[in-house]
């Protein structure tokens, strides 16, 4: 079974918003969205199962994005493709979907991995838009995943709940940070790490037109940065006897009760 | 501007979710509002979206759509949005709704806008304000396409009746050959025990003020009482005193409830960073300089002990009338 | 009295001494196995590709991996600190004439500095003491340094291995063979948890312990070998922070004096420093010996105290702290450098060998010529016919170190740290008869005492630490969030420490402890190990730090 893996790179330390270009200032070091490594992880988990397949990282980002698909290489995925062209900076979710589809097509794997949820709450929502793309079924918020017979069992959490979705494969999932505990790469797969093939690709190896690319390809786009809403008045009191009848009237007041 | 709203339903009832971007779309005044239906027996749904402000409902009934999957639904949507000319497609996030809404931003190449706890027009503009950086600074983000998508973040609108009648309308269903790919094996049902840290809407939390584990029944009480989970700082957990599942904070659970109750908790910033995104924030102390009291919207200076179990006692009464 | 040496923790360096135990072909072969990316490690490691390039069949035999440097750390730079103030000497010898200074990530040339002696409300320059000149030395962020010397030693062809720590050192025949890094993935009692990855066995023809202040291996390597000094080592603990400021400084500045007590009873030996980084950001840090003996001192209050001088506060006004972080600095000098820095298939550099000038404060450009010797003395031993583990093979190194401009600058000022143990006033009137001399008189070397073997005394100081406003003064626990720590709290305790100790011994670790990790409780004292931002202090009063699992700790980037 082939799985390809859609992992992105995001900014360690104190993350800010660059007020030049209004959007997360990416100069900082890079690191391996955590929530992308639950995905890492269940691919891993699944090849082994199986005992045969290919884990392919794809990702989207400046050169130096390279260092993330490292982490995970060193987990234990066998090869990397990275999408790094100055064309493609800026690019909102109908862009950036639009290319990864593109780069999927080309690796053809028979079950598509997202993490759910971006740490820069950039990518959000991404899986959705690549499936419908690619015409394939879409399962998200996974919290289990089991393969048998060319089929696929989640187990989706909602808010009500678990479903349990079947889906034939090919098909694109996106997994919760609950599905497992990803695996410390062991220090001889970080060293193999540096030799497992990391291909580049522009978005011209890809066939994305460049004006359906970057700020071009993009269908939203960011006014201005503002200061967060005030609170609000913030009370504070004493306890005198009555604080809890206080607290009661202040939740029936805002009526969270 | 014509706005359609994603209408979504559990059960036999729309979701307050759904209704309260409902009230939003109908309050901006600037033309009739739709709202769109989809699933198995739901006509009966459109009354209640004509109270909450749509003018008129699409009602999309088929047997394909009985299950909360979200293809199917976006084959639905693209075809109304082309053959009716909507413009504006809005949406309450949920597991459902985010999925549609992004499928359908791929769809009909439409700008997506997520997390939204706003919108307005200003300038001519039709403009979402999203937070971002943990809400340290908001977002002013609008549209380039001519369907303007948008995600609002739960909770972001109350539902208001205003009281009206939506004229209903029926539209076929014509889904895409891979939109049934995925299929409903079983669905879920309510939860009996209390929701999880993740998802709850009101988390009570202890800290190392509650003075013993014993302590934590009171924290049990509260959130059992309003329906909520409960949480734990660093410190109690790593006393033992309660499983590291429940910590919040910078190295375990970021939340986001509606209400946050802190009994017995100072508000270190390894602490404020997993909750300070929550709707409201109460804390209970006995420590009038704890910096909890910096960033709650109502800080109480007294000891847990005595305020806690009064403060269940009320709820319980509260909620029996 | 209390004397924190009375409680020795329950440390066994024997414990962290093994013969390889992975099965030979599972064991992780490495040509030179360096641990630490600091300056030390890095230099050598750049210092090894540059030699290797010329030696490509020497290159050949040592394997897929020629050179490999361990850092526990995130990444390189997070968990370095220093002041700092570097004499770019061993830097341009490093890189022979291939990189020009302005090549380097330096904040600028130093271009005035002023000493002050401080009280309470004011600040008298004083002419700045001849070991303190900084004439054509540059302003650095060690940081910031480590993460371009690592790019200049990958470019060398080094491999570097971060989020790993070296547990125990593997010995065997006598020779150091390698090391054994960390467990990953146990929980707080020990026990693996689902994602548990064991460590390995990483052996070496050469290994170079280049780990920095109070470095665990070196520790172990330093007493299983009987490599100790004349005297025992003692530290210092600094504390500083780097501020985002309205206005630039224009000067180096070094202050002595207030918040610190002069007489010496108190053993109070240290002082300020605040540098510019560039126009728009300033470090600043308080650093005082441990051998202090009041309980209730706090190095990061006093650094908090020093904020509201006038001087200081004046420079910070508009400002924004931007970092914070600790760490503890080798004070003994010459004489406390061990005697040899070397055993058959094992080589010390740096902070850890005790590599430091005092009363200059610079101990990087050591650090960065002992690797580079390091390196040489490791090449050499490589050579065809030659085997590192023969016993002298590596003498060549502690041979080149006395040769080196180490020695003579370590020695000329090497009773200057031991004359401030007499106070202030006296201490300062030594200093100055020992610079005059060039450290020949007064004749003799002075003894240490070991820190934790000062008795303990109790006086008010706590209450005039400031209120922490958030703005200007700050808290342990938002200090340790501003050092990017957010090591995992479910794994075992890594400080090894006595919890049955008199409530001065506690309440002093409780004080001393910038990163809040000690609390002094009714009987006796419990431990946050996840604060903890490995500074050390603790090894130096009482008890002992070993790593925790690889990538814990302080994500340091400006410091």
């Amino acid at each position: 079974m082939k799985i390809a893996v859609c992992v992105k790179q995001v900014p360690e330390g104190s993350r800010r918003i660059d007020p030049e270009t209004k959007r997360l200032d990416r100069s900082g070091e890079g690191a391996l969205n955590p929530f992308d490594s639950h995905a890492v992880e269940e691919a891993l988990r699944l090849k082994e199962s199986t005992g045969e397949g290919e884990v392919v990282l794809v990702s989207m980002g400046p050169a130096k994005a390279q260092d993330a698909l490292r982490k995970a290489l060193a987990m234990g995925a066998d090869r990397a493709v990275l999408v790094s062209d100055e064309g493609a900076a800026g690019a909102d979710l109908v862009a950036t979907s639009y290319a990864l589809a593109k780069a999927l097509e080309r690796e053809s794997a028979d079950l598509i991995l997202f993490g759910q949820q971006a740490g820069d709450s950039d990518g959000a929502v991404l899986w959705a838009a690549v499936a419908d793309r690619l015409r394939l079924p879409v399962a998200s918020q996974a919290a289990e995943v089991e393969h048998a017979d060319g089929k696929l069992t989640v187990k989706r959490q909602t808010e009500f709940g678990y479903d349990v979705i079947e889906a034939p494969l090919p098909a694109v999932v996106a997994v919760s940070d609950a599905i497992n505990e990803p695996r410390y790469p062991s220090l001889k797969g970080i060293m193999g790490a540096k030799s497992k093939p990391q291909e580049a690709l522009s978005l011209a190896d890809l066939g994305v037109e460049s004006d359906r690319a970057g700020e071009a390809g993009s269908r939203t786009e960011v006014y201005a940065l503002n200061d967060p809403p005030a609170r609000g008045d913030s009370r504070k009191i004493e306890d005198d006897g009555n604080a809890a009848q206080a607290i009661l009237d202040f939740l029936a007041e805002k009526r969270l009760v | 501007m014509s706005t359609l709203v994603f209408l979504e339903h559990h059960g036999n009832e729309l979701l307050k979710g759904s209704l309260g971007v409902l009230s939003k779309a109908a309050s901006l005044g600037e033309a009739e509002v739709a709202g769109v239906v989809a699933g198995t027996g739901v006509r009966a749904l459109a009354d209640e979206a004509g109270k909450f402000g749509a003018a008129k409902v699409y009602v999309a009934e088929d047997a394909q759509l009985e299950a909360p999957l979200s293809q199917p639904r976006v084959d639905v949507l693209a075809q109304l949005v082309r053959d009716k000319g909507f413009d504006t497609m809005l949406f309450a996030n949920s597991v459902l709704a985010a999925d549609v809404a992004a499928g359908l931003a791929a769809r009909l190449d439409a700008g997506i806008n997520w997390d939204l706890t706003d919108i307005v027009r200003e300038d001519g503009k039709l403009v979402g304000k999203r937070p971002a950086l943990q809400d340290s600074v908001y977002v002013d983000v609008g549209w380039t396409s001519e369907v303007r998508l948008a995600l609002f973040r739960p909770g972001s609108f109350d539902p208001s009746a205003t009281g009206g009648s939506a004229e209903v309308e029926e539209i076929q269903v014509a889904l895409e050959d891979f939109s049934s790919g995925a299929r409903m094996i079983d669905q879920a049902h309510e939860e009996s025990e209390g929701p999880s840290i993740e998802d709850a809407q009101v988390i009570v939390a202890g800290g190392r003020g509650l003075g013993g584990p014993e302590n934590f029944t009171l924290v049990e009480e509260l959130a059992k009482a309003l329906g909520g989970a409960v949480g734990a700082t660093r410190a109690v957990v790593d006393a033992g005193w309660y499983p590291y599942s429940t910590q919040v904070g910078q190295t375990g659970k970021t939340v986001a409830p509606k209400l946050y109750i802190a009994c017995g908790i100072s508000g270190a910033i390894q602490h404020k960073v997993g909750m300070q995104s929550s709707g409201v924030i109460v804390a209970v102390n006995k420590d009038p300089n704890a910096p909890i009291f910096e960033f709650s919207d109502l800080g109480v200076v007294g000891d847990v002990h005595d305020v806690v179990p009064k403060l269940t006692e009320l709820v319980k009464q509260r909620k029996a009338s | 009295m209390t004397r924190p040496s009375d409680f020795p923790p329950p440390f066994r360096a024997a414990d962290y001494i093994a013969a390889p135990s992975d099965p030979e072909d599972e064991r992780i072969e490495v040509g030179v196995l360096i641990v630490g990316a600091g300056p030390a490690g890095l230099a050598c490691a750049i210092r090894l590709g540059q030699l290797l390039e010329e030696a490509p069949e020497i290159r050949e035999r040592l394997g897929d991996v020629p050179v490999a440097v361990l850092e526990k750390g995130k990444q390189p730079g997070s968990h370095l600190l220093s002041g700092a103030v570097v004499n770019p000497r061993a830097l341009r010898r490093l890189f022979r004439g291939r990189k020009r200074l302005d090549e380097m990530p330096f904040y600028g040339p130093v271009e005035h500095e002023s000493v002050y002696f401080l009280t309470e409300k004011r600040a008298l320059r004083i002419p700045a003491p001849p070991t303190m000149k900084n004439e054509g030395n540059v302003v650095a962020s060690l940081s910031h340094l480590g993460r371009w010397l690592t790019d200049q030693a990958e470019g060398g062809g080094a491999m570097i291995l971060p989020e790993t720590s070296a547990t125990k050192l593997l010995v065997a025949d006598g020779r150091v063979r390698g090391v054994r890094t960390g467990d990953k993935g146990r929980g707080r009692e020990g026990q693996e948890l689902g994602n548990f990855e064991p460590g390995a066995d990483v052996v070496a023809r050469v290994t170079v312990l280049a780990e920095g202040t109070q470095g665990h291996l070196t520790g172990v390597a330093l007493d299983r070998f009987g490599l100790g000094g004349e005297n025992p080592q003692v530290w210092a603990l600094g504390v500083k922070e780097v501020w985002k400021v309205a206005r630039p400084l224009d000067r180096v500045i070094h202050t002595m004096g207030w918040p610190l007590r002069a007489a010496a009873r108190y053993r109070e030996f240290g002082g300020s420093f605040i540098y510019p980084m560039g126009d728009d950001m300033v470090t600043l840090g308080m650093v005082v010996g441990l051998d202090y003996r009041d309980v209730e001192l706090s190095v990061h209050d006093l650094l908090q105290e020093l904020k509201t001088h006038p001087l200081v506060r004046k420079l910070l006004e508009g400002g924004e702290r931007i970092a914070w972080g600790a760490k503890t600095i080798p004070e003994g000098g010459f004489l406390s450098v061990p005697k040899r820095l070397h055993a058959p298939g094992l080589l010390i550099c740096g902070d850890g060998a005790g590599l430091v000038n005092v009363p200059a404060l610079k101990g990087i450009h050591y650090a960065i010529e002992s690797g580079s010797l390091a390196a040489e003395a490791a090449f050499a031993a490589l050579q065809r016919g030659q085997t590192p583990w023969t016993p002298g093979a590596l003498s060549v190194y502690d041979e080149a170190v006395r040769q080196s401009f180490i020695w003579n600058d370590l020695q000329e000022v090497r009773n200057m740290r031991q004359a401030f143990g007499r106070g202030f006033w006296i201490g300062g009137a030594l200093a100055g008869m020992m610079t005059a001399t060039k450290g020949r008189f007064p004749r003799g070397d002075s003894r240490t005492e070991p820190d934790g073997e000062q008795e303990l005394i109790r006086t008010d100081r706590v209450k005039s630490y400031p209120a922490p406003d958030g703005k200007l003064t700050f808290d342990k626990l938002s200090s340790v969030f501003a050092s990017g720590n957010k090591t995992r709290d479910d794994q075992p305790n890594h400080i090894v420490l006595r919890r049955e100790v008199p409530p001065d011994l506690a309440l002093m670790w409780e004080r001393m402890c910038p990163a809040q990790v000690y609390e002094a409780t009714d009987d006796g004292v419990t431990v946050t190990p996840s604060n903890c931002v490995q500074c050390g202090a603790i090894t130096a009063k009482g008890g002992r730090l070993t790593p925790p699992e690889g990538g814990s700790g302080p994500e340091y980037t400006l410091t």
